[in-house]
């Protein structure tokens, strides 16, 4: 019982450890004098990484999950002969929950574990040491633009992923189960609201880009460099990203329309 | 114990150690300005630690390591990023940055450290890589190198700023005789003619022996023995013996702690 008491409490011990350490990191790689020459590049490669080459996997999901909440509405919304609202429907669930919320999950599995893997493979070749006794911080060279980049990258996926969830919920809705145009469309513009629905979604958003990039980098800089260390480290970071997401959807969520 | 008009590297009393394993225990090791200094000994003595430590990438438990004057376990973050620039390193794997081409990495501490123009960055490097005959494959990806002209790239890069203070982590390991003499040569060449001070750990004793003016044999957390390679060579240390001779049996064990080989195999598991 003590021995279990003990185990817990040094593991406790060792996951707050773990949590101040990555405080510092971020700091450290964020509060420093700007270096717009050096750094714009490296964070625009950064933004082609884990921004553009996300798009695929974010365009194709946000049209299924679209073309699904269209589907799911209509059958359900038709019973009560309130099927024009399947736009506002649609529209309302991706704007404030679905689409921060699974881009960031598929962020965190596309590029977070990307960049864990990238770090810790860096450590595990003493590339980030050279780079230290070149007289370069890593923390600036290589986590900084990372951090930059999640944190510009995920709520402009997001906004795709909005956009083109909108259009796959139109292209079953109207096009295919026949709802009437125009109250679609008038239906999703009278109710959604900018500072309401969009601002609120773009704020989640940037929260969870915020992070699910501090895990990845955090994982990846820490990670013991070996090859069993860097494949725990990819793991926890999806892990550990996907539930941090979740509980802060509920907390997020709580916050702006807990009130309603 | 000898001591040296000019030292550039002061290690007094250093302790450090891994868990419960202690790497160094209260060592002194001096090393002398403008001369080519080796560390050697055993695997797992923690040559490359040491390296680590004069880098400042490794906290010392106790003790001082100064450099030029300066302790470095004391600099602060920016002190001890400018003492770097005077330093090059070049490590056992190269470390090599994987995401761009040879050109680049040798370009990099330049790009990082000076102003130069473009056409000084490119003679520069072109020189470097000449200097290591790898002139041809600069544009090649880190990728497509074999592991010794790697480590013949990553020797250019750490020779590029021309540094001070060179530190050699097993340069000759993985080389073909061929590459093996020139690097022998090189390293000689920029001690002399540059005037770098040159920190060499090996296990390659002849080539070590070759070119060293000074070495120190680390074993079991101490300083074993210390001296010029003639020195070396002529020592009478047991310990001393054995490893310059590459002797299985000796004071150094070659077998990891273990328990009695013959119980161990008639034991039933």
């Amino acid at each position: 019982m003590l021995d279990l008491l003990a185990r817990l409490g040094h593991n406790g011990l060792k996951k707050l450890e773990a949590f101040g350490s990555a405080g510092i990191i971020l700091m450290q790689s964020l509060i420093a004098r700007p270096q717009p020459a050096t750094m714009l590049p490296l964070v625009i490669k950064q933004i082609h990484f884990v921004g553009v080459l996300s798009l695929i996997i974010i365009v194709v999901s946000g049209l299924f999950i679209g073309m699904v909440l269209g589907l799911q509405g209509y059958t359900i919304l038709v019973d009560y002969g309130s099927e024009q609202a399947v736009g506002q429907m649609v529209a309302l669930s991706l704007v404030r929950e679905l689409a921060p919320v699974v881009t960031a999950l598929l962020f965190a599995g596309r590029a977070g574990s990307a960049l864990t893997a990238e770090i810790g493979l860096m450590k595990a070749t003493e590339q980030l040491s050279s780079l230290e006794m070149i007289g370069v911080d890593p923390l600036r060279r290589i986590v900084a633009p990372r951090l930059w980049a999640g944190f510009i990258c995920l709520p402009v996926l997001a906004t795709i992923f909005s956009l083109v969830g909108i259009f796959g919920g139109a292209l079953v809705g109207i096009e295919w189960l026949g709802i009437y145009e125009g109250s679609f469309w008038s239906n999703m513009q009278n109710s959604v609201d900018f500072s309401e629905d969009i601002l609120n979604g773009l704020i989640k958003a940037v929260v969870f880009g915020f992070v699910v990039t501090w895990i990845a980098v955090f994982q990846g800089y820490d990670c013991v460099p070996t090859s069993e260390g860097i494949s725990d480290a990819t793991t926890k970071t999806v892990v550990y990203a996907s539930l941090s997401v979740l509980a802060l959807d509920f907390v997020l969520t709580a916050l702006m329309f807990g009130d309603l | 114990m000898d001591s040296f008009d000019d030292v550039i590297i002061d290690i007094k009393q250093l302790s450090f150690s891994r868990g419960e394993r202690a790497i160094y225990d209260n060592v002194d090791i001096q090393v002398p300005r403008g001369k080519i200094t080796a560390i050697m000994g055993p695997s797992g003595t923690g040559k490359t630690t040491l390296l680590r430590l004069i880098g400042g990438q490794l906290m010392p438990e106790n003790g001082s390591i100064l450099v030029d004057g300066k302790d470095i376990p004391r600099l602060n973050r920016r002190e001890l990023f400018k003492m770097r620039s005077r330093m090059g390193m070049l490590f056992q794997s190269g470390a090599l940055f994987t995401d761009i081409s040879v050109y680049e990495n040798v370009a990099f501490p330049m790009r990082v450290h000076t102003d130069l123009s473009e056409e000084m960055i490119r003679d520069v490097v072109l020189m470097k890589l000449h200097a290591v005959g790898l002139r041809g494959a600069r544009d090649l990806m880190p990728s497509e190198l074999s592991g010794g002209m790697a480590r013949r790239v990553a020797l250019a890069r750490a020779i590029a700023l021309d540094p001070e203070i060179v530190m050699y982590d097993e340069p000759f390991a993985g080389q073909d005789p061929i590459a093996m003499g020139v690097l022998v040569n090189l390293i000689r060449r920029l001690n002399r003619a540059l005037g770098h001070t040159s920190i060499i750990v090996s296990h390659d004793i002849q080539e070590t022996l070759a070119i060293a003016d000074y070495i120190y044999l680390i074993s079991d957390a101490e300083v074993v023995a210390r001296g010029t390679p003639e020195e070396i060579n002529n020592a009478t240390s047991m310990k001393v013996r054995q490893f310059i001779q590459g002797l299985p049996d000796g004071p150094v064990p070659f077998h990891f702690p273990a328990g009695d080989y013959q119980s161990e195999l008639l034991q039933d598991s």
